[in-house]
């Protein structure tokens, strides 16, 4: 056994795509804890490892191409640097694309950091034909670089042992700047001097470091600098005259001509470290792109995959689903055998009605979520992901959005919740609140099982599935019509410029799958165990108070009645027959309390506003109840017209439905539920990701208003034309 | 390859998005705000740069290769970038 001397943390830096999260979760295996910086919602993620006597704590900074004050990814991994001063900075690089990655480990070098790199994917650049001299380039950088494979778990303890000496500084490397070149240096040199004189800043950050970036116009150390530097106008004049200098010098920003040095050292010291037979890393991508992404074939090719998608989602997931619905269907009638069966316990009430009934069935859809969410990873992992956003882009852009937008809206069709999150990816905030806006407009799972319950009551068979699709493209156009209407109004602009990277195709692994699926589902079911929970049970509340003393007793007298005939009654034919009326009654005794409940007075009280668009007080109660997760609908549906345990009996709730409303009234339902108010997660998740209430609340109100609006449309024409 | 390095090295400086696919041009410089610019200089666009243009269809994005990874640039992005 051995015994923990010192805990000590490595930040995880790296471009997107090197591996980075592959290279976590080979160190850390499962025991990770994601949460979020402070203040942001950027993902932060954490885990440990023991290793030769230390406990290192491996913390996986975002994912960036450089170390500007550009987005909150480039300041967060900056922040964690600077402020919590890790032991060491682990620099994840792809081995194949060294110029590229190394731009970032440069960036870290300057900040003071002990930097350890790894040269991940090192198998593929040996087979690429690509040869690194590892203790040169170590020389040369001043760090050491280490190989790694990520994806076979290969080189991590590597990894660690040259982490702990690079900490503890035993190994023998000189130490290394980038020069930018006489007349940068000189004013570098001269920012320097005046910046040491401001102790309080001086203190936490290197002088040189602090000039490059404010020769770089950064605009975070300008405003550091102002706020704790009592000689913040002589520094900013000096950063101004040295600005205009080197512009007249180099005819170019000095930001531009700095990141141009930084890439010439890094060229200088791959041309004396990397030998390379000069095959490309697209090789193979080349020739999948060729397809994939063919401006003709690209398109139908993506649609027939997302089409494979779903039905692999649906398909694998619906037998699941069932057997959860069963499961939670027992648990209910488990806890309810705890009490006497006649027992009107509130508490039973609430844990079978409330509870499990509100929970159980946003979770019956997990099976479905987790398919669907296993098949974005594999096309995440596999590089597609990136594709898909380029082929979606001219589309996208007419509606003032770009390709990476459409990532977010694909996941939408499963849950709305993990899509909002996911749109943590798009770098600018119009993007991204326009995004956030739009995304409950993509039918999500809980819709699909409105559409299901409700398509067949009112449409012939041959016509079912169309309908179905003619409701799933209405939310896709109103998404982007939506979407559109925003970038022209509140959120005006030019349409954000946009550069992604394209990474080479690779074949993704079942652990990362795995992982990233989990992580996916953890979030949904955290959504279910906490706000639903917390709204199913003031649902039940509404649905459920206030009893009415009197309806009760005239029920049970006459069920008492009944029972009294049933016992009189000795001949068993017309004990079923009694039954049946028993069970008749307490459907109509139930519908009878939700009418009178909170539930049923709002809906009534809505009743008026509703009339114009074809609904009555029924179908508004049962919209209460869509608010809590949208599938809440069909149940609620169910109990206001008596048919008991709605799951089971489709059938009849069908029956029920046709001899009550004409089609296009149950079109209108249907396309209503689609609009109107967004389930509660979403809500709650809107007013986090977009950081105000302001943003929830536009949402919330500008989806019913619509909904409204549009559904009055669709019914009064409809109306006039039939 | 080599006749469409002189044809397209040739010339004033052109938008990055009137390159042809399968060109290679040489960055001269990107006309946009310091912001945008210092994105695009991390990106690996510095003046001087050989950019080979992937695919470029109008309308829609382009795929260009700089400093060994392929990029989709948006139209409106490569419109600011102008090159030789």
């Amino acid at each position: 056994m051995e015994t923990i001397k010192k805990t000590i943390t490595i930040a995880l830096a790296g471009n997107p795509n090197s591996g980075k999260t592959t290279v976590f979760n080979s160190l850390t295996g499962s025991r990770q804890h994601v949460g979020n910086y402070p203040g942001v919602t950027v993902e932060k993620k954490e885990g440990y490892r023991d290793h030769k006597g230390y406990r290192v704590r491996v913390v996986d900074l975002p994912g960036t191409y450089s170390l500007t004050a550009y987005s909150i990814e480039e300041l967060i991994a900056r922040h964690f640097v600077v402020e919590e001063k890790p032991d060491v900075v682990v620099d994840i690089l792809d081995a194949t694309n060294l110029e590229r990655n190394l731009y970032l480990a440069v960036q870290f070098m300057e900040l003071g950091a002990r930097l350890v790199l790894a040269l991940n994917m090192s198998d593929l650049a040996k087979v690429r034909g690509y040869e690194v001299d590892r203790e040169k380039l170590s020389v040369l950088l001043g760090c050491p670089v280490v190989p790694t494979v990520a994806t076979k778990g290969e080189g991590m303890s590597g990894l660690l042992d040259a982490a702990i000496a690079q900490m503890n500084e035993t190994h023998n490397l000189p130490s290394v700047t980038v020069k930018y070149g006489w007349e940068i240096e000189e004013e570098i040199a001269r920012l320097s001097s005046l910046l040491e004189k401001c102790d309080e800043l001086a203190s936490n950050h290197s002088p040189r470091w602090l000039a490059i970036k404010l020769l770089e116009n950064d605009t975070e150390v300008r405003e550091q600098v102002r706020r704790q530097c009592g000689n913040s106008d002589e520094i900013l004049d000096a950063v101004r005259r040295s600005t205009q200098h080197l512009e007249t010098v180099f005819g170019d920003a000095p930001e531009i001509v700095i990141a141009d040095r930084r890439y010439g050292f890094i060229s200088g010291a791959c041309r004396e470290s990397v030998r390379s037979t000069g095959q490309s890393r697209y090789d193979m991508s080349e020739r999948i792109d060729s397809v994939l992404t063919n401006r003709i074939i690209g398109l139908p090719l993506f649609i027939g995959l997302m089409y494979l998608v779903f039905q692999f989602t649906f398909t694998l997931g619906a037998p699941l689903m069932e057997l959860l619905e069963k499961l939670f269907a027992l648990m209910g009638n488990v806890i309810s055998s705890l009490w006497p069966a006649e027992s009107e316990s509130a508490l039973k009430s609430l844990l079978v009605d409330g509870v499990i009934g509100g929970v159980g069935s946003v979770l019956s859809f997990l099976p479905n979520i987790m398919f669907l969410f296993l098949a974005i990873a594999i096309l995440e992992d596999s590089g597609y992901m990136a594709r898909a956003a380029f082929i979606m882009d001219r589309i996208m852009h007419k509606v003032g959005l770009h390709g990476k937008s459409f990532i977010p809206m694909l996941l939408a069709f499963g849950c709305t919740v993990p899509a909002i999150m996911a749109t943590r990816t798009l770098e600018h905030r119009t993007d991204r609140l326009t995004t956030i806006l739009v995304t409950p407009l993509i039918s999500c799972g809980a819709r699909l099982t409105i559409y299901a319950m409700m398509i067949p009551a009112f449409f012939p068979l041959a016509w079912r599935a169309r309908v179905l699709w003619i409701l799933y493209i209405i939310g896709i156009l109103l998404a982007l019509l939506s979407a559109k209407l925003i970038r022209v109004t509140v959120l005006r602009g030019e349409s954000t410029p946009f550069v992604m990277e394209l990474p080479p195709y690779r074949m993704p692994t079942v652990r990362g799958v795995a992982i990233h699926t989990w992580e996916r589902a953890c979030m949904y079911v955290k959504k279910a165990g906490t706000i639903i929970l917390a709204v199913s049970v003031i649902l039940w509340a509404l649905t459920s108070y206030p009893k009415s003393k009197e309806l009760e007793k005239e029920f049970d007298r006459e069920m008492a009645r009944v029972q009294r005939l049933l016992v009189s009654n000795g001949d068993t034919g017309g004990e079923a027959a009694i039954q049946e009326k028993l069970d008749q009654l307490q459907r109509e005794k139930e519908a009878q309390m939700l009418a009178h409940s909170a539930a049923g007075r709002i809906g009534r009280f809505l009743e008026p506003a509703l009339r114009p668009l074809g609904f009555d007080w029924r179908i508004g109660t049962a919209f209460l109840g869509a608010f809590a997760a949208k599938e809440v609908f069909v149940a609620q549906m169910g109990i206001v017209f008596s048919i008991g345990d709605a799951e089971t009996s489709h059938r009849s709730l069908r029956q029920k439905l046709h001899e009550n409303y004409s089609r296009l009234t149950g079109f209108c339902v249907m396309l209503f539920a689609m609009i109107a108010t967004p389930c509660v997660a979403t809500v709650a998740v809107t007013r986090r990701e977009a950081g105000s209430w302001k943003w929830a609340i536009f949402q919330f109100g500008g989806l019913t208003v619509m909904a409204y609006i549009l559904t009055l449309l669709v019914h009064q024409i409809g109306l006039l034309l039939s | 390859m080599s006749a469409e390095e002189k044809e397209s090295s040739a010339g004033p400086p052109m938008p990055l998005s009137l390159a042809r696919a399968g060109s290679r041009v040489r960055l001269v410089c990107v006309r946009a705000g310091r912001g945008l610019a210092r994105r695009l200089a991390d990106m690996g666009f510095v003046p001087g740069d050989e950019i080979q243009v992937v695919s470029n269809g109008v309308p829609g994005p382009l795929v260009v290769l700089v400093k060994g990874s392929r990029l989709v640039l948006g139209r409106g992005m490569a419109e600011k970038i102008l090159v030789k």
